[in-house]
């Protein structure tokens, strides 16, 4: 049996098809669904293995990245969601998807952490960051990082307006003791981005481009692992020669692959 | 029941880098004008029902904590602006 994945999308949202498509080259059997068709109980949540809000900008970006889409999900299907990721079901965020997790609350998590501990705030350098970035992930993650070893350095591009990850000291050190941060940008060489753009695109606190709740089931992260799914997505890809190609997928794709794993393994 | 008038600022905490404003500044300094510390906010108008001026606020600072403000990265200010009679 195929994980059963569910893409929702509002007005606004433009990665769905691709996101079906990375999810699809990973094995899953994808739906896209618009949110009112859920709200309308016309589907079932829980009739799929997996959920994932897709990026964009939905409703404009209105009052704040994934803020109206986020009070249409908290207002409304927020029992469904909330029982969805309890029943250990993977939940990943991408961009917009991220943004919107932050807003109802359930990333970083509203058991410990409450509605509002964390924000992605308007970048640092005060326009749209599009291009590509050097990430190190932590591979800890049994959930969506199995693939990634230890010492790899991945890449992905990023595109947004509003990504700077912010919050407290206190929430800081919490996530870094629990290893909840799951990809922090980085040098070319591996070494901390510190802040420094561009390797830094938004000026994220502690570099942070990744996060999950303390269960480990629910993800947010701004690049986009759908627009490095493929090797032919790179922007090197024709100066490299395919011997040297170390990964028969570009770097994305192993987050897809490693949700659709812990479906077959955990949930089905 | 009572329909009020309410104004919500909203803006980026004071700590936090407003690169908006920044580019404003930099577009006003080159059309020759001598600005400093430009901020960009936003603003809200809108009516609420409310029994009384009192409720209305609490009201607003609600709508203010669950979607027009992030209290982690924004402030916001709120007042009544007036009131049908």
């Amino acid at each position: 049996m195929k994980p059963k994945i569910l893409i929702i999308r509002v007005a606004g949202t433009n990665c769905d098809s691709e996101t079906a498509r990375a999810l699809e080259e990973a094995g899953a059997s994808v739906q896209i669904v618009h949110t009112k068709r859920l709200i309308d109980r016309l589907l079932d949540l829980s009739s799929f293995h997996g959920l994932v809000i897709p990026g964009g900008f939905s409703y404009g970006d209105y009052v704040r990245a994934g803020a109206i889409w986020a009070s249409k999900l908290y207002s409304k299907l927020m029992d469904e969601i909330v029982s969805f990721a309890d029943s250990g079901k993977p939940i990943l965020g991408i961009c917009n998807g991220f943004q919107v997790l932050v807003e109802i609350g359930l990333l970083p998590g509203l058991g410990e952490f409450g509605l509002r501990s964390i924000s992605l705030a308007p970048n640092d350098s005060g326009k749209f960051e599009c291009r590509w970035v050097y990430l190190k992930p932590n591979g800890s993650n049994r959930v969506f990082m199995k693939y990634y070893t230890p010492d790899r350095i991945i890449r992905m591009p990023v595109a947004h307006s509003e990504g700077k990850f912010i919050a407290s000291n206190y929430i800081l050190k919490v996530f870094e003791e629990r290893k909840l941060i799951l990809l922090r940008y980085v040098m070319p060489n591996g070494s901390p981005a510190g802040g420094v753009y561009p390797f830094n695109p938004n000026g994220s606190y502690m570099d942070i481009a990744g996060i999950c709740n303390v269960d480990g089931n629910v993800m947010g992260l701004m690049p986009h692992p759908e627009r490095a799914t493929y090797l032919w997505q790179y922007p090197d890809f024709t100066s490299k020669i395919y011997g040297e190609l170390e990964y028969a997928y570009g770097d994305g794709y192993w987050i897809f692959k490693s949700m659709c794993d812990y479906i077959i393994e955990e949930i089905i | 029941m009572v329909k009020f008038k309410v104004r919500v600022e909203v803006w980026l905490k004071d700590e936090l880098v407003d690169a908006e404003g920044k580019t404003v500044e930099e577009a006003l300094k080159d059309l020759g004008y001598d600005v400093s510390g430009v901020r960009v906010g936003k603003v809200y108008i809108f009516n609420v029902e409310s029994e009384s001026s009192s409720d209305v606020e609490r009201v607003v600072v609600d709508i203010c904590e669950r979607l027009l403000a992030n209290p982690v990265k924004d402030k916001y200010f709120v007042s009544v602006l007036g009131h049908e009679v």
